[in-house]
């Protein structure tokens, strides 16, 4: 009884995904289709890029709530170069970026400001909230100052082709989240830095004391919380053909709730990248179905918060004993 | 006074007490005895109203009573001081005594003044010497424990139970706490005392209750059994009591301390290890006693190079002088600290045995970047049998065992990673005879090996039992150092003791 009830519990997001695809597909004849399946998996490859390394950090038991503006910068940094590359005047200089060059340039953005997150939280020990806080602004700020406010578009054919381009019969996009999952599943179950992770979040001074250097793992993991949002803010750049500086306005909450959702403890040391992804899903498939079924945008938004809620209750429940 | 009947309690279908019936007398200390895990803890806190879901009856003041929470025990007259800790680091001595029943003056404003003044006498008729104006977390832990119990006499209970009490604190602080029992005792107070300290049941009970497997095996009169006697009812097997080493030991230095000083946070001047300099030979088992806050625990923090920032003086590992900045460089150069408190600092509980035992060395069973799975378990499962760690797998979370085995799941973590040097900080604290046998037996084991080993315990006949020399620790200075031949309760105690009132 107990078993059958934890091992209910381990595949509950799964079941309460099934579930709302059942209801939804009887409930719109639009839903269960494939055009719509891709569209589903398109919108939510972003979100499963950024909230795979929210995951990361959430098991440190940190937060990052920069990710957003990262992903916004980044974006912004690989249009930029690509379109006008670095003109210097009073240098008589001139740099172009092929498309490889301004892809990899947005992504070293977003590690440089993923690593700062954590050089500030370990060195000066300012609270991850505190510190990624300071980011999402410093970012955003640097968004308009490179942008001057105004979107960047008209990318090119080529840039665009990663955000609506399909490699055998799966969009490209979809290609890009299974990939970072893929590797990060890797990564947190079968390397010692996957289990570092958890230590480090499930008790830091044992951690510690187990010799693990806590400030490097820390740093790295924001370092990748930084490039996996760099790589959402390629993909989002790519899909409009244009960097917008609004870009990942409030990402980061919406994959703190699909971190959430999926069953990563806050507290840090628990959860799974596959939870994150399947929450991820549920709020997509929630966004989608409610759109097909004409449910006003205010409702939708009332509705994903008690989704948070819910799957938050139902997943004290199932570790009450602990 | 107080009366359980029949009382049964399951946790996710595993029982923990199993019909249990149990009296108590009011002006009588009754002792609970039982190995880890034999449900004494669950009893108390059924009985504290700590769970409210059980089956079964209390009777207290010939009436049937259920509390629903402690608060209703605690109206009641039934107060308890749980084993761990229950106070709030960051609020002072007086407001964490009066949390939840705050003072109030005529305007309805909190009485900080009395709250204070009451506390202040309090602490006094504990002997605790300190401003009922320090934050909790300023205080020892020895010291915390002694706030816990003037947190439970504030309320004038009739019935006070005190889970293991005394195994956080100094020999000194548990007399005071004996003066206090017995002064309640004769109060007419109704007194339940855990203990696996069986010495001090001896001199403070009146009755025993002897419980194992969530059942009560047996009770009587405490002057109808001796020592023995009762060990045997607890374990329900005869246990080889721990003997004399008298082994003979290398005279080859192998680690070296030289004029080791650590400041305190605060006040720069304050050394909680004052210019500490001693030798370790190899294969030796060095006991380090001292009272709490002697700086034994810090004296161990700071070998393997924890708060470097405020150390002075050298550690010199074969004639080698280690900087050492971290526990990471420390494990490196062959130095582990097995901290004191395993949940706190020791366990990642979360995580399974699996996980715990690997996490120093998980290099050592990673091939081309990926954990290799097979080895990771054979490793755990070496040490899981070497150690006789009771488990049902290595994939078992650590949080599910009992105190011996966590302790045990720690010490494998920090024998993977062979160490030549091991820093045990009381590696047998809240754990049952048995568990602390094995124990023994591994530490004796590991210094013939070659292992040198320094134990730090707060229990004199553990030190003077397993040590090959005894050095003593008082108010962060070295002040004696015997052979284990020389060395005596007397001795060290006289050693251990401020020389300053």
């Amino acid at each position: 009884m107990i078993q059958q009830r934890s091992k209910i519990a381990k595949f509950q997001s799964l079941i309460a995904l099934l579930l709302m695809c059942v209801v939804l597909s009887l409930l719109s004849d639009k839903f269960l289709t494939f055009a719509n399946g891709w569209n589903v998996l398109r919108q939510i490859s972003v979100n499963v890029c950024i909230s795979v390394g929210m995951t990361l950090v959430i098991l440190t038991a940190g937060i990052d709530l920069s990710v957003g503006s990262i992903l916004a910068f980044s974006g912004a940094i690989a249009a930029g170069l690509l379109k006008f590359g670095i003109a210097l005047p009073t240098y008589d200089l001139y740099i172009g970026f092929t498309l490889l060059g301004a892809l990899l340039a947005g992504t070293v953005v977003g590690a440089a400001l993923g690593t700062f997150n954590g050089f500030v939280i370990t060195k000066f020990k300012v609270p991850p909230f505190v510190a990624t806080l300071a980011m999402l602004t410093i970012a955003r700020g640097f968004t308009m100052l490179w942008t001057k406010g105004y979107p960047i578009s008209s990318l090119g054919k080529e840039f665009s082709f990663i955000g609506t381009g399909w490699f055998l019969s799966i969009p490209i996009l979809v290609w890009i989240a299974a990939i970072v999952v893929l590797l990060a599943t890797i990564l947190t179950n079968r390397t010692a830095f996957g289990k570092y992770i958890y230590a480090i979040g499930g008790n830091e001074s044992a951690a510690k004391l187990s010799g693990i250097n806590i400030n490097s793992v820390k740093i790295w993991v924001y370092a990748l919380a930084g490039i996996l949002a760099a790589v959402g803010g390629i993909m989002v750049t790519s899909r409009l053909n244009s960097a917008q500086p609004n870009a990942g306005l409030s990402y980061e909450l919406d994959s703190i709730a699909a971190v959430v959702i999926g069953g990563t403890s806050l507290a840090g040391g628990r959860g799974t990248i596959i939870g994150t992804v399947l929450g991820a899903m549920i709020i997509g498939v929630l966004n989608n179905g409610l759109v097909l079924m004409d449910v006003s945008p205010f409702w939708q938004q009332v509705v994903k918060g008690v989704v948070i809620l819910l799957a938050v209750i139902i997943d004290k429940a199932n570790h009450k004993e602990e | 006074m107080l009366e359980a009947l029949n009382i049964t309690k399951k946790f996710a279908g595993v029982t923990a007490l199993n019909a249990v019936n149990l009296q108590l007398m009011p002006g009588k200390v009754t002792a609970i005895i039982g190995e880890n895990g034999a449900g004494k803890s669950t009893l108390m806190k059924i009985l504290s109203g700590v769970y409210p879901d059980y089956e079964g009856k209390i009777v207290y003041k010939g009436q049937d009573v259920h509390f629903a929470n402690p608060r209703e025990a605690q109206q009641c007259g039934i107060a308890i001081i749980h084993q761990e800790l229950n106070l709030i680091p960051d609020l002072s001595i007086f407001e964490n005594i009066y949390l939840g029943r705050e003072l109030t003056d005529q305007w309805g404003f909190v009485d900080r003044k009395a709250m204070r003044s009451n506390t202040q006498r309090l602490l006094e008729r504990l002997k605790l010497n300190v401003s009922p104006n320090s934050l909790i977390n300023e205080l020892k832990v020895g010291q915390q424990q002694v706030v816990e119990i003037a947190k439970a006499l504030l309320t004038d209970a009739d019935v006070l139970i005190m889970d293991e009490p005394t195994s956080a604190i100094s020999e000194q602080e548990v007399e005071v706490l004996f003066g206090i029992i017995e002064a309640l005792r004769n109060e007419g107070k109704t007194i339940v005392y855990i203990s696996h300290k069986l010495d001090e049941l001896f001199k403070i009970a009146d009755a025993y209750i002897v419980m194992r497997d969530g059942c009560v095996m047996e009770s009587g009169e405490m002057q109808d059994v001796d020592h023995d006697g009762l060990i045997n009812k607890m374990v329900g097997r005869e246990i080889q009591l721990l003997s004399q080493a008298h082994r003979v030991v290398s005279k080859e230095v192998l680690l070296r301390l030289e004029n080791m000083s650590l400041q305190d946070t605060r006040i720069k001047q304050n050394l909680i290890v004052n210019h500490v300099s001693f030798q370790l030979y190899r294969g030796e088992i060095l006991g380090l006693f001292g009272l709490m806050g002697a700086g034994r625990t810090e004296l161990l923090e700071t070998i393997v190079g924890m708060h470097h920032a405020r150390r002075s003086g050298t550690v010199w590992m074969e004639e080698r002088a280690l900087g050492l900045k971290s526990p990471q460089q420390a494990i490196r150069e062959g130095i582990v600290l097995v901290p004191e408190d395993r949940k706190k600092n020791g366990l990642v509980l979360n995580l399974d045995i699996k996980t715990n035992v690997s996490l120093s060395r998980l290099s050592e069973v990673t091939e081309g970047g990926f954990i290799n799975r097979k080895k990771d378990l054979n490793l755990a499962q070496q040490y899981v049998d070497s150690l006789k760690i009771k488990c049902s797998s290595p994939m078992q979370q650590t949080k599910n065992l009992s105190g011996g085995n966590q302790q045990k799941v720690v010490l494998a973590r920090c024998l993977v990673t062979k160490p030549r040097v091991l820093l045990l900080d009381e590696p047998t604290r809240g754990i049952d005879p048995h568990a602390k046998n094995e124990i023994y037996k591994l530490i004796v084991s590991l210094a013939e090996q070659g292992m040198s080993i320094v134990v730090v315990s707060s229990e004199l006949p553990e030190i003077l039992g397993l040590s090959d020399r005894v050095m003593v620790m008082c108010e962060g200075k070295l002040t004696a150092t015997f052979q284990a031949h020389e060395a005596n309760e007397d001795n060290v105690l006289r050693a251990a003791i401020p020389k300053t009132i």
